[in-house]
C-alpha cells in the first residue's frame, strides 16, 4: 500500500495517495464509533470531555470522508485505464490533495477540541454547522468545492482528450451531478423544514443516487479489469442500471419528506419511488455474478486437461466486489425497504431502525467495493500479475462482515423495541424514549452492537495489516 | 458497435438513451415538486397568525400564542392547533423581536450541535429524545421540571435546564453542559416552540396521548 513502484501513470499515483488516508480515515471511523458505543453502555464514559455529540459527529464525518478520498482515488486510478491517458493536470491534482488533506485535519482537529461554539454565524463559518453528515463549517465546504473543480476538471478533460468509453462517460455525468449537489448545502436558513428539504438534496441524492451509480460505474471497471469482462456486455448493464438507479432513486426522495413540515403529496411519491429503488440492487448483483460465472466457465472451457483455470487475477478485490453486490442489496435494498413506506416510516422516522439500516447500507453499498478498489491499488502498484488472499485477507472479510451484520441485527433489534415501546406504545416524547431506553432489550442490544463493534475493528486491524503487507510479499512470490 | 443488433433490447444505444431520458424525466418532476413544496413550506407571516390562516410553517411569532397538539379526525391524525395568544418570557414579541429570535435559536441549534444526539423533525442522533415537539412534552407541561429547576413557567424552566442540564439530571444519560448562555437558551426555546408549531404530517404520532398513556407505564419488560 505504501509503494508506487509499478505505476506508470501520475493520476495512479495520486489515487493510492487518496487510498492511503482513506484507509487511515476508516479507522478513525471505527475507533469514534467505538467510543459513542460504549456510551451507549456507560453514559459517565468521557462526559463532558469527548460527548456522544463530538464522538458521532467525526464517526460520521469521517465515514463521509474516507469514502469521498477513496472515491476521488479510485476514479484517479481507472482514469489511464479507461482513457489511455495520463490524467492533464497531475501537478494540480496533486496540490489539491494536499490542501484537502491538510483542510480535513484541521477540520476533526477542531471538532475534537474545540467541538462547539457560541450561537453565532462565526461558528457556522469556523467550528461546525451542526447538521448531520455535512457539519464541516463554512470554510472548509468553500475549500472542498474549490478542491473538487479541480478534481473534476482532471476529469472532465482527460476524458475529452482520451477515449470515450461508456464507464467513464457514466462518470463524469455523474460526477458532476455529485459535485454541484454539494452547493444544496451551504447555506443557513431559520426555517428548519426549508433547512431539512435542501439538507436531504445532499444527503439522500448522494447516496441513493448519484454514489449509487457511482459504484454501478466502478463495479463495471472492476469486472474488467478482474475478470476480463466483455465490455459491451458491461456497459449495457450499467446504462440499465443508471436507468433504473436515477429512474427510482431520484424522487425516492421524497421518503425523507414525509415528516418535516412538507406536503402530505410525498406520501405518495416517496412510497412509490423508495419501493422501487431495491429492484436495480437485485439487478447489480445478478449482473457481478453472472459475469463472474461467465468468465470462470470459459476459463474452464478453454482450459488444458489438468490446468487450473481461474479467471480473477485478484481475489481479495473480487471478494470484496462480490460482498459489494449483496451487501448493497441487503443493507441499502432490504433494510431500506423495512420502513420506507409512511405507514411504517410514521413509527421507525427517528429511531435505532435507521442506524441499523444506515450502518448496514453504508458497509454494503460503498465501503465493499472501495475496499476492492485498494487492493486493485496495491496490486497495480506491486506489479502483481494475480493476487490471491492471504490468511489476513480471509481474517478481514469475516471479521468485518460478521461484526457488520452483528451490530444491523442488535441495531435492527433496539430499534423493533423502540418502535413498538416508546412510539406504539407509549406514544413517544421524555418519558417514553428512557422507558424504551432502560428496558433489557434495548440495553442487551446495545452490548452486542458494542460487542460486535470490536469485532469489525478487529477485522479492520486485519485489513491495514493485509493492505500493506500483501503487495509485498506476493511482488516476491511472483 | 457497428454491426446491427438483434434485437433492440441488446442495444447500447437504446438503454443510454433510455436512461438519459428517465433520469431527465425524474429530474424535472423533482423540481417541479420542489417549486410547489417550496411554496408550502416557507413560513407564514404575523398577519396569518392574527387572521387565522393556517401554515405548515408559521411565523417566528407564533412564539406569542398557545400550540396544541390535536387528533384532526378529518386528517387521521394529530395536528398543531394554535391557540390564544399567552406571554412567552413575561411577554409579547413583536414580529421583528421574534424573528430575531428564532434566528439566534436556530443558529445556536447548530452551534451546540443538538442534531448530533437528538433527532429534529425526526432526523439527527438517536442518543437522546426527539425535539420536534418537545415544547409539548408533558415533562414540561405538568410543571414537573418547573419544580425542580424552581422556575415559575414552562420556558424559564426550560432555560434553565439548558444552562446547566447536568444539574438537573433525569437520566443516567446526561445532557452536557454547552456553555448556553440566558441570550442562548431563550432563543432556543423560542426555536423549539417554534418547530413543535409545524404541521408534520401526524409525526411523532400519539405524542398528544403519551402523557396518559404513560400513567399505565408499560407492559413491556
Amino acid at each position: 500500500m505504501l509503494t508506487n513502484a509499478h505505476l506508470k501513470y501520475e493520476s495512479q499515483k495520486l489515487g493510492m495517495n487518496y487510498f492511503r488516508v482513506a484507509i487511515v480515515l476508516f479507522g478513525a471511523q471505527l475507533l469514534l464509533g467505538l467510543v459513542a458505543a460504549i456510551q451507549f453502555m456507560y453514559p459517565g464514559f468521557l462526559f463532558e470531555v469527548l460527548d456522544f455529540s463530538v464522538a458521532r459527529m467525526v464517526h460520521i464525518n469521517a465515514l463521509v470522508v474516507w469514502m469521498l478520498y477513496a472515491m476521488i482515488g479510485s476514479v484517479y486510478y481507472m482514469i489511464p485505464d479507461e482513457t489511455g491517458e495520463e490524467v492533464v493536470g497531475a501537478g494540480l491534482g496533486k496540490l489539491a490533495f494536499w490542501v484537502l488533506t491538510a483542510a480535513v485535519t484541521v477540520v476533526v482537529l477542531v471538532y475534537i477540541f474545540i467541538q462547539i461554539g457560541s450561537g453565532t454565524e462565526a461558528t457556522i463559518w469556523l467550528i461546525n454547522e451542526g447538521r448531520e453528515y455535512i457539519e464541516a463549517p463554512r470554510w472548509a465546504d468553500i475549500g472542498i468545492v474549490v478542491v473538487v473543480l479541480i478534481f473534476y476538471w482532471n476529469v472532465f478533460a482527460t476524458f475529452m482528450k482520451g477515449k470515450r468509453t461508456g464507464i467513464m462517460t457514466v462518470m463524469v455525468a455523474d460526477l458532476f451531478a455529485l459535485a454541484g449537489l454539494y452547493l444544496a448545502g451551504m447555506f443557513f436558513t431559520d426555517n428548519i423544514s426549508m433547512d431539512q428539504y435542501w439538507w436531504w438534496w445532499v444527503i439522500h441524492l448522494w447516496v441513493e443516487a448519484t454514489w449509487e451509480v457511482f459504484v454501478g460505474a466502478l463495479a463495471a471497471y472492476g469486472l474488467i479489469k478482474i475478470l476480463g469482462a466483455k465490455r459491451e456486455i458491461v456497459e449495457m448493464w450499467l446504462w440499465i442500471e443508471v436507468l433504473m438507479l436515477f429512474g427510482s432513486g431520484i424522487l425516492g426522495l421524497g421518503h425523507h419528506y414525509f415528516w418535516i413540515g412538507t406536503p402530505e403529496y410525498w406520501w405518495e411519491i416517496g412510497a412509490l419511488f423508495s419501493a422501487l429503488e431495491p429492484v436495480p440492487l437485485v439487478a447489480m448483483f445478478v449482473h457481478v455474478l453472472y459475469d463472474w460465472g461467465k468468465e470462470q466457465g470459459h476459463m474452464e472451457a478453454n482450459a488444458a486437461e489438468g490446468e487450473k483455470a481461474h479467471a480473477v487475477n485478484n481475489t481479495p478485490a473480487m471478494a470484496w466486489i462480490a460482498t459489494n453486490a449483496f451487501g448493497n442489496f441487503l443493507g441499502a435494498g432490504i433494510w431500506g425497504f423495512f420502513h420506507t413506506l409512511p405507514q411504517v416510516n410514521i413509527y421507525t422516522h427517528g429511531t435505532q431502525f435507521t442506524a441499523a439500516h444506515g450502518h448496514l447500507a453504508f458497509f454494503g453499498a460503498y465501503a465493499t467495493i472501495l475496499i476492492g478498489m485498494m487492493y486493485l491499488g496495491v496490486q497495480g502498484a506491486s506489479g502483481i500479475k494475480k493476487m490471491t488472499m492471504t490468511f489476513k485477507t480471509k481474517m478481514a472479510l469475516f471479521l468485518i462482515i460478521f461484526g457488520l451484520l452483528g451490530m444491523t441485527v442488535a441495531l435492527t433489534i433496539a430499534g423493533y423495541e423502540q418502535v413498538l415501546v416508546e412510539r406504539a406504545d407509549l406514544g413517544g416524547g421524555w418519558d417514553a424514549y428512557f422507558t424504551a431506553q432502560n428496558l433489557p432489550w434495548m440495553v442487551q442490544a446495545m452490548g452486542w452492537r458494542l460487542a460486535m463493534g470490536v469485532v469489525t475493528f478487529l477485522g479492520f486491524v486485519y485489513l491495514l495489516w493485509d493492505l500493506l503487507t500483501i503487495g509485498k510479499a506476493q511482488a516476491k512470490e511472483a | 458497435m457497428s454491426k446491427k443488433n438483434a434485437s433492440v433490447w441488446t442495444s447500447i444505444r437504446f438503454w443510454r438513451r433510455s436512461a438519459a431520458w428517465v433520469t431527465g424525466t425524474a429530474t424535472v418532476l423533482l423540481i417541479w415538486l420542489t417549486f410547489n413544496t417550496m411554496g408550502q413550506i416557507s413560513m407564514g407571516s404575523d398577519a396569518d397568525l392574527a387572521n387565522g390562516v393556517k401554515k405548515r410553517i408559521p411565523a417566528p411569532t407564533v412564539i406569542n400564542y398557545h400550540i396544541d397538539y390535536v387528533m384532526d379526525q378529518k386528517r387521521g391524525h394529530e395536528v398543531p392547533v394554535i391557540g390564544q395568544k399567552e406571554p412567552f418570557f413575561g411577554k409579547q414579541w413583536s414580529a421583528e423581536e421574534a424573528a430575531a429570535l428564532l434566528h439566534h435559536g436556530k443558529l445556536t441549534s447548530q452551534a451546540k450541535n443538538c442534531m448530533n444526539c437528538h433527532t429534529l423533525l425526526g432526523n439527527g442522533a438517536y442518543y437522546a429524545p426527539d425535539l420536534t415537539k418537545a415544547w409539548l412534552d408533558p415533562r414540561w407541561e405538568d410543571g414537573t421540571m418547573a419544580a425542580i429547576t424552581g422556575k415559575n413557567s414552562k420556558e424559564e424552566a426550560m432555560a434553565e435546564f439548558l444552562m446547566h442540564p447536568s444539574q438537573y439530571p433525569t437520566h443516567a444519560r446526561m445532557m452536557p453542559n454547552l456553555n448556553i448562555t440566558q441570550d442562548e437558551a431563550v432563543a432556543l426555546v423560542a426555536f423549539l416552540k417554534h418547530m413543535s408549531s409545524i404541521d408534520t404530517n401526524g409525526f411523532p404520532r400519539n405524542f398528544s396521548q403519551n402523557a396518559k398513556r404513560l400513567e399505565g407505564g408499560t407492559n413491556a419488560h
